[in-house]
């Protein structure tokens, strides 16, 4: 039984999302989007809850342990709880009950978000740019016909986009531009062909309990 | 006379046949007219649309430019309506005929889609007959995908060396098929984990994707009979932003070193990010991602990535099982028909008139 009603579930919830696919009557569209907006919504809410209790036990473990760099779980905690409180309490934009202003000083949840989460947030991206250097450094060592090919392909790509290729040859930058519309969507086309039929198998395998690794007990 | 020339002279054709019909393929509540344009189209400022629901009384609903033939105008289903077309100048009005009768209503079935229906269905019937075939006992040979072959090799790899696997599925939802082919290849991870007495360490972006990891983790244990040994606390929830998420896994890396890391999922930007550091680590690392923008990362970075349909296929590859093994050969079939209609299409193509394209519009 704690099998076969999870696939049972799977089975009418997957068939339910295929069908407003290809029918858009609003008797069936009104049921998809009740099931993705709401339903999906209320579960999402409760996992959220599972979720933020699995965070604070593994942070309150570390410091109950006092494990690895456990003084950094404390950082965690604190600002969860003020921030959920000023959340709660504050209202989004400082309209709540909780007052969220000192004098000209804000810290309300979007002062909060916008001046500390976005710019972390930025710099972590921002760090992508280095990534990128590096991997490029390794990926352009040419120590196999593929990698010089790679080579070869990225500086005549990234000389025909810049104004120095044009002078060199004003062949130059269409070149680089049939390299990248040809040989490369070429290649994209035929993953993404693999990874349609993929997708088809792996979620007609699951609505129809071939796949069952999901539930932790392999296949059939 | 004088008025009769000027008539003449400022005289503006009205558009003709014009037609409303139900827009065909949608949930109702549209009807689309259509028209020829007035022969002095290239002296028409726009078309405007009137609509009757008596045939009497007209009200303008909408309006497009010259040159412009066709319109779609909302209105209640099952209700009645007619409609006119008008010319319009800059001081002369051509109004056309009245249409007959148009009432919208939802439809059933989006016939437009039919082809993808066909598609689905000769795909799924050859999958689901390749899972027969596997059914009756009949061997299927699937060529070796060095990725997959390699996580006994990582996952005994961390265990020698005491250190524990880092398992990312990256920050896909729970509805991404990406994810789900994740959690089912971590289902298999964590097996040998409990096989090995290794410690899985897997951190989640998105709460429902952490709930159904978390099972998944613990019923892989429980299914190796190693129950005990699943810790609670080794599948967590960590934030559901994506670069806090790239940090809280950069960290990981960083304090933890594990042996051996998978990232397996759907992943953006963070995937170089998450890649290089493990890199720098040392640690072995298996990826796999359906996102093609991504890949190049993966591939740059990582010891092993598993490309697109090998991510989907990576299930069936680690557990053997002979009905998920069927799927996968179902999938090359298809594949095959896929690249014989693209072959014959793009001859027909070439060097006939047949509108080919039709068939995939």
């Amino acid at each position: 039984m704690k099998r076969y009603i999870p696939l049972l579930l799977v089975f009418v919830f997957g068939i339910l999302g295929i069908i407003p696919f290809i029918v858009p009557h609003p008797v069936v569209q009104g049921t998809d989007e009740f099931l993705r907006n709401n339903l999906l919504k209320i579960l999402a809410a409760f996992a959220l809850i599972l979720g933020l209790g699995s965070l604070l036990r593994v942070h309150y473990d570390k410091i109950r342990r006092k494990g690895q760099n456990w003084e950094y779980s404390w950082v965690l905690i604190v600002t969860f709880v003020v921030t959920s409180i000023i959340g709660l309490f504050g209202g989004v934009s400082g309209t709540g009950i909780l007052p969220t202003r000192i004098g000209s000083f804000a810290f309300d949840i979007w002062t909060i978000y916008f001046n500390i989460e976005v710019p972390l947030g930025a710099a972590m991206f921002a760090l992508l740019s280095f990534f990128m250097a590096s991997a490029a450094y390794r990926a352009f060592r040419a120590r196999s016909t593929e990698a010089s090919l790679l080579l070869v392909s990225a500086f005549i790509v990234m000389l025909g986009v810049l104004p120095l290729g044009n002078e060199i040859s004003p062949h130059l930058p269409s070149f680089a531009q049939w390299i990248m519309d040809v040989p490369n969507v070429a290649g994209q086309r035929g993953i993404l062909f693999g990874v349609a039929l993929g997708m088809l198998a792996t979620a007609l395998k699951i609505i129809l309990g071939i796949e069952r690794s999901w539930l932790g007990g392999g296949g059939e | 006379m004088i008025c009769t020339l000027l008539a003449g002279i400022f005289a503006l054709a009205p558009p003709t046949a014009v037609h409303a019909y139900d827009t065909p393929d949608d949930g109702g509540g549209a009807v689309k007219i259509e028209w020829q344009l007035s022969a002095d189209d290239m002296t028409v400022d726009k078309y405007e649309v009137y609509r009757s629901e008596n045939g009497v009384d007209y009200k303008k609903v909408g309006l497009i430019g010259r040159g412009r033939n066709q319109i779609e105008d909302e209105t209640e289903d099952g209700k009645d309506y007619y409609y006119k077309v008008a010319a319009v100048s800059d001081t002369v009005t051509a109004f056309s005929a009245p249409t007959a009768s148009v009432a919208s209503s939802a439809q059933w079935l989006n016939r437009r889609k039919i082809n993808i229906i066909i598609a689905v269905l000769v795909f799924g019937g050859l999958i689901l007959a390749f899972i027969q075939h596997a059914r009756r006992g009949r061997k299927l040979f699937v060529r070796k995908i060095a990725g997959l072959h390699a996580i006994d090799d990582a996952v005994g790899r961390a265990t020698e060396m005491g250190k524990p696997i880092l398992y990312c599925p990256g920050i896909g939802y729970i509805e991404d098929i990406a994810t789900i082919a994740s959690l089912n290849i971590l289902g298999e991870v964590a097996k040998k984990c409990g096989e090995y007495d290794t410690k899985l360490i897997n951190p989640h972006f998105d709460p429902i994707v952490y709930t159904v990891a978390r099972e998944i983790v613990k019923e892989s244990y429980t299914d190796v009979g190693r129950p005990d040994a699943f810790d609670p606390d080794s599948v967590y929830y960590v934030t559901d932003s994506q670069f806090a998420y790239a940090a809280a896994v950069d960290g990981i890396m960083i304090r933890e070193l594990p042996a051996t890391n998978f990232l397996v999922g759907w992943f953006r930007a963070e995937s170089l990010i998450l890649a290089e550091t493990g890199a720098s680590t040392g640690a072995i690392q298996i990826a796999g991602t359906d996102q093609v923008s991504q890949l190049p990362f993966f591939v740059t970075a990582c010891d092993y990535t598993l490309i697109g349909e090998e991510l989907y296929a990576a299930s069936a590859y680690i557990s053997r099982e002979p009905l998920l093994l069927g799927a996968i050969k179902g999938e090359d079939w298809g594949k095959v028909i896929i690249g014989v209609i693209l072959v014959v299409g793009s001859l027909i193509g070439l060097f006939t008139l047949f509108p080919v394209m039709q068939f995939f519009d």
